[in-house]
């Protein structure tokens, strides 16, 4: 998912009206003081198999889920040191039977609150007791603009014909919609469609966001790298939308870092202003983290409350500021502005989360990897390795492709 | 349908904070903020102050009377300042007019 907060765009607004983004305003990067949003993964259980799932590989099974009366105790907690807004994702975060009783909770702490959902085990009945318990706002996933690439890639019958139908009640509810859609190879022929969907379902905003590369995506990068020139079209197409939309649709793009020359500014910067709760509590600086090995993450069920494990715990702090990296990072310019990029990415593709993110020219590793993401794109190895609790299913042959 | 969305703001408007916009004192760091999706802004003092009185029901021209007696400024500076800052607003997706119930 792209940073929650205070990207440079909104900041860089009129000042005229009043109006500042507030992490621009305080920065949190002194201090670490606690984020203004917060990410719960209520669940790894989903209906869906989306081959580039940003849940880990090893997923946390349904029986060591927090219990409602720990989600609530963390949600009150979150609320009492400053967090601002809760997301609530998964997995399927409608999977959890009290999620209506979470937000209503949520609310009466004073969290503002978002979903972010697959949307195909919503019925209106369910989305109007959201809305009256509190619910703020409603991102839905998208996997193409029809059924044929979208139910395929989600792995889903009649998923995409669910969504639309959800979308149309989240507005008919009066609630503000994010159109969240995932590109890749094999849907980004579909951008310009996927545009058209979300300004024919009265969305507010689109997310635009391209595969990021770790865990499952990782697992299935042959299938879904896209080329340059998709890329460099997606960008023109975009570009002109984003445009001709102003004031109708808002449009929030990321570009996949493989093809940028400077890595992503991840998370923000790690342990500076985001943090997520894993199914199970973990509190954790991203939600890939976990698939970084040896490093220990601390629980809401530990006996530590969650500010002293945002403040102190070791995983935090690991890769905290500027003072862990080594060359070329050190002594880069660009250290306090980017910090050296994606950990998980990092320890992915080079086996050592202190080392840069090879997304970055200056990384050793770049110019190899590039290539062989340019190779992977060009050779049309289509077939797709479905994400489940068993370690993944690989889709049949003959499936895939029209 | 995104139409609903565009207010114009004129004195006869009385706009409201959307459903998915909430002014909120933060406690923690003692500011106003605005909770949208996927942003916390901060406004300053006198947005957060027309905003207070943007509830739906009062007017824009029940505002602008109000702040002239508060401020001793002449109407129409006032008039012509907090029309473009509800404006402002307004294109950003923080203000939507009160409407009557459809169904």
């Amino acid at each position: 998912m792209s940073d929650i907060l205070a990207d440079g765009k909104a900041a860089g607004t009129a000042p005229s009206d009043g109006l500042a983004v507030l992490e621009s305003q305080r920065s949190t990067a002194e201090t670490f003081g606690i984020p203004l949003a917060v990410l719960a993964e209520l669940t790894h259980r989903c209906p869906l198999q989306c081959p580039y799932c940003s849940n880990p590989i090893e997923l946390d099974r349904g029986g060591s889920e927090l219990t409602t009366e720990e989600w609530k105790k963390v949600l009150s907690e979150l609320a009492e040191i400053g967090v601002l807004q809760i997301h609530f994702s998964g997995g399927e975060p409608t999977a959890r039977k009290d999620l209506v009783e979470l937000v209503q909770h949520a609310t009466d702490v004073g969290l503002y609150s978002n979903l972010i959902t697959s949307a195909v085990l919503l019925t209106k009945e369910k989305l109007s007791a959201l809305a009256d318990a509190g619910l703020c706002h409603v991102q839905i996933s998208f996997q193409g603009n029809e059924p044929m690439v979208a139910d395929r890639v989600a792995g889903l019958k009649n998923a995409h014909e669910k969504k639309i139908e959800a979308a149309k009640w989240t507005r008919e509810l009066d609630l503000p919609l994010t159109v969240n859609a995932v590109m890749h190879r094999q849907n980004l022929h579909q951008l310009q469609d996927i545009i058209q969907m979300a300004v024919d379902l009265d969305a507010d905003r689109l997310e635009v966001a391209n595969v990021q590369y770790y865990g499952w995506a990782l697992k299935n990068r042959a299938a879904l790298m896209p080329t340059l020139e998709q890329i460099e079209e997606s960008s023109r197409i975009v570009e002109e939308a984003a445009t001709r939309l102003k004031g109708i649709l808002a449009i929030d793009y990321v570009v996949p870092d493989y093809y940028a020359l400077r890595p992503k500014k991840c998370m923000g910067g790690w342990g500076r202003q985001f943090f997520n709760i894993s199914p199970a509590g973990k509190v954790l600086p991203c939600h890939a983290a976990e698939s970084i090995t040896g490093l220990e993450f601390e629980s809401v069920r530990s006996n530590h409350s969650i500010a002293w494990i945002w403040q102190h715990s070791e995983a935090f702090n690991r890769y905290r500021g500027t003072g862990w990296m080594k060359e070329p990072c050190k002594s880069c310019e660009f250290r306090e502005i980017d910090f050296g990029g994606c950990r998980c990415q990092a320890f992915a593709l080079t086996g050592d989360a202190g080392n840069t993110d090879p997304a970055c020219t200056l990384s050793p590793r770049h110019e190899e990897i590039f290539k062989q993401a340019e190779r992977e794109a060009a050779a049309h190895q289509d077939r797709f390795l479905y994400r489940n609790f068993a370690g993944g299913t690989l889709e049949t042959e003959g499936e895939h492709g029209a | 349908m995104a139409l609903s969305r565009n207010i114009s703001v004129s004195e006869a408007s009385r706009p409201k904070l959307p459903r998915h916009a909430r002014l909120k004192f933060d406690e923690t760091r003692q500011v106003w903020v605005i909770l949208a999706p996927e942003r916390v802004l901060a406004p300053d003092e006198i947005a957060v102050e027309v905003l207070q009185l943007c509830d739906g029901v009062r007017s824009v021209a029940d505002m602008i009377d109000q702040l002239t007696v508060k401020y001793t400024a002449p109407r129409e500076a006032i008039a012509t300042d907090v029309i473009a800052m509800l404006q402002d607003l307004a294109d950003k997706g923080f203000l939507t007019e009160a409407r009557e119930q459809t169904s």
